[in-house]
């Protein structure tokens, strides 16, 4: 039940785009064609949980115990930044069709901020329809797979939204990211309509 | 621009930045150390000043989460923490309450409920005034919709009903502490 | 290029909220009211000011493979300091901001200037530098944080001026800020940037 919960917070309830306000420079800079957008989310999907498993186990074995907790935010986004480095390296290696379908998206996603935000808030943050409050190893997967699939969406959608936005003429002023941001608004507004689902 | 790379000064910048880096943060953690540890215990004081009378001395329980207050010998009172599902999110109530009891008081310590609607459990004076010298065993603890005497905010009936749960949460630990006591 | 010009380029011209469209997480999640929008702009320019300032004091001796690693480092050692600073100073405020300092890390603007500034510059340029662009950050931040609170909740740097009644609800949540931040945007392409 709690992982039901989970997901459907992650996905719709708290959408780390629309409602948590994470990932933005990316949702706005690759958004243009659709293809780039699957592309994007399935990168941000793949690294966004890896770092999720390691800086969790990090934060559990390491620097709880040592006390240092307040070297967290420069430990994990070390982490964070060796991890997408290897990750690039492994695909190269091991999956080459992948990598090229991946592979430039990687390096920009080392500043993307949903990936540092959804380490800190697993290990930091307080859910109220989980026991205890924290979440544990499977949960934490489970909230940052959950909340990669919620930024997937977002993306795909805007991407679809904009390829019409380009075939319409808007106002000078208007052009490009201006109208894309008002439009987001618009879907943030239809996603408001899922707050208070998940009690 | 800057230095050719070699494997030697790579790694040598590159640990030498971390050592520097994590020894400045090392330093400064124990210089501001003590501020912040009095900052969050004048937090908690202010809190617990808010739903319960004069106290001297407090004494936090981790395993249930609540401060036995004390004025000297005498017991003032316990000021119970308790974390139930809002509307939006957690919503983190400090409930006091006397030992005869009665609701003392209660206030938010966190919450992430709609702002204008939910978000009123803290300032709505109606709904915050009805907590003050609650008397469970008067009154039924439960929002007027369902029944019972509580006056829900206006358009936030499900706040209002966390709001109510998690002041009962806090008088079964109220009860479960005062219940032992009276069996030693 | 004029010290003065350094300071104001950061204003309007490479201005990081509506031109440059840097550190827009930032921009859109902490803006629910002038005064948060300012702290959050005071806060980053904290961390832009003195990470430039490190940055161009030890950007010669870095080996340019590991340039990015140690100047995020740098970077994230001041944000842990602020922090620190933070918790210890303005508790109410290090916990609306929330996530959102930690996060400064990762802000664009940041790394952006580090990149773009501080390694080819002096020290006390790189300050100005910093200043410059932290102010225009700042504003951006205040204004949008204004126009979302006094739509959103009708009142200014919280002075309320509607007398208790509720403002328009949805620009203080998720989707005034786009809307907000989307049409700030519009007058500011028509007004302020010269083509």
């Amino acid at each position: 039940m709690e992982y039901f919960l989970i997901i459907i917070s992650a996905i719709f309830v708290n959408n780390i785009v629309l409602a948590q306000f994470l990932g933005i420079c990316p949702f706005l800079g690759v958004s243009n064609k659709l293809s780039t957008a699957s592309g994007m989310s399935m990168a941000v999907c793949f690294v966004i949980t890896l770092a999720t498993l390691v800086t969790y186990l990090i934060n559990k074995y390491l620097l709880v115990p040592f006390n240092i907790t307040f070297l967290q935010t420069i430990a994990f986004i070390l982490v964070i930044a060796a991890l997408v480095q290897m990750v690039e390296i492994v695909l190269k290696k091991v999956s080459p069709s992948l990598y090229q379908a991946l592979g430039i998206f990687l390096p920009l996603i080392t500043t993307n901020c949903a990936v540092l935000g959804v380490a800190i808030n697993v290990v930091t943050k307080e859910f109220a329809f989980v026991p205890g409050g924290m979440l544990n190893l499977g949960q934490a997967l489970v909230y940052a797979f959950a909340t990669s699939l919620g930024y997937g969406l977002a993306m795909v959608i805007f991407a679809g939204i904009r390829e019409h936005l380009a075939l319409n003429n808007v106002p000078k002023a208007f052009k490009g990211v201006p109208i894309a941001i008002i439009s987001v608004g618009i879907l943030a507004l239809a996603f408001m309509g899922f707050s208070g689902m998940v009690k | 621009m800057a230095v050719k790379s070699n494997l030697t000064n790579m790694v040598l910048v590159l640990g030498l930045t971390c050592l520097l880096c994590s020894a400045v943060l090392g330093g400064a953690y124990v210089l501001t150390k003590e501020p912040i540890d009095k900052a969050a215990a004048e937090k908690t004081n202010r809190a617990i000043s808010q739903v319960l009378p004069h106290f001297t001395e407090v004494e936090y329980n981790e395993a249930d989460h609540y401060y036995k207050a004390t004025d000297g010998d005498q017991l003032v009172g316990y000021a119970i923490e308790s974390t139930v599902v809002g509307f939006g999110g957690p919503l983190s109530l400090i409930v006091g309450v006397t030992p005869d009891g009665v609701v003392y008081n209660t206030s938010v310590l966190s919450h992430a409920e709609t702002p204008g609607l939910g978000a009123k459990c803290t300032t709505d004076e109606k709904f915050m005034g009805q907590w003050k010298g609650f008397n469970p065993s008067i009154k039924k603890l439960s929002v007027k919709k369902d029944g019972g005497d509580v006056d829900a905010i206006t358009a936030s009936t499900i706040t209002s009903r966390a709001y109510t749960q998690a002041v009962e949460n806090a008088l079964n630990v109220f009860n479960k502490l005062e219940g032992g006591q009276d069996n030693e | 290029m004029s010290k003065f010009k350094l300071l104001t380029d950061g204003l309007v011209k490479n201005n990081p909220t509506f031109v440059l469209l840097l550190g827009m997480c930032p921009t859109l999640a902490t803006t629910t009211s002038a005064i948060n929008g300012l702290s959050m702009g005071l806060a980053t320019l904290f961390v832009l000011v003195l990470s430039n300032m490190a940055i161009s004091a030890i950007a010669p001796v870095v080996p340019d493979k590991v340039h990015i690693p140690v100047y995020i480092v740098v970077i994230a050692t001041f944000v842990t300091l602020l922090q620190f600073l933070m918790q210890a100073y303005t508790p109410a405020m290090y916990e609306t901001l929330g996530l959102f300092i930690p996060l400064i890390v990762v802000n664009c603007i940041v790394l952006g200037r580090a990149e773009a500034f501080a390694n080819k510059h002096g020290v006390g340029e790189s300050a100005l530098d910093g200043i410059g662009v932290g102010l225009g950050f700042t504003c951006s931040l205040t204004v949008l944080g204004l126009v979302r609170e006094i739509l959103g909740s009708g009142s200014a740097f919280g002075y309320n001026f509607i007398g208790g009644h509720d403002g328009m609800l949805a620009f203080v949540m998720a989707p005034g800020a786009f809307l907000c931040l989307g049409y700030l945007m519009v007058l500011f392409n028509k007004y302020l940037k010269k083509n």
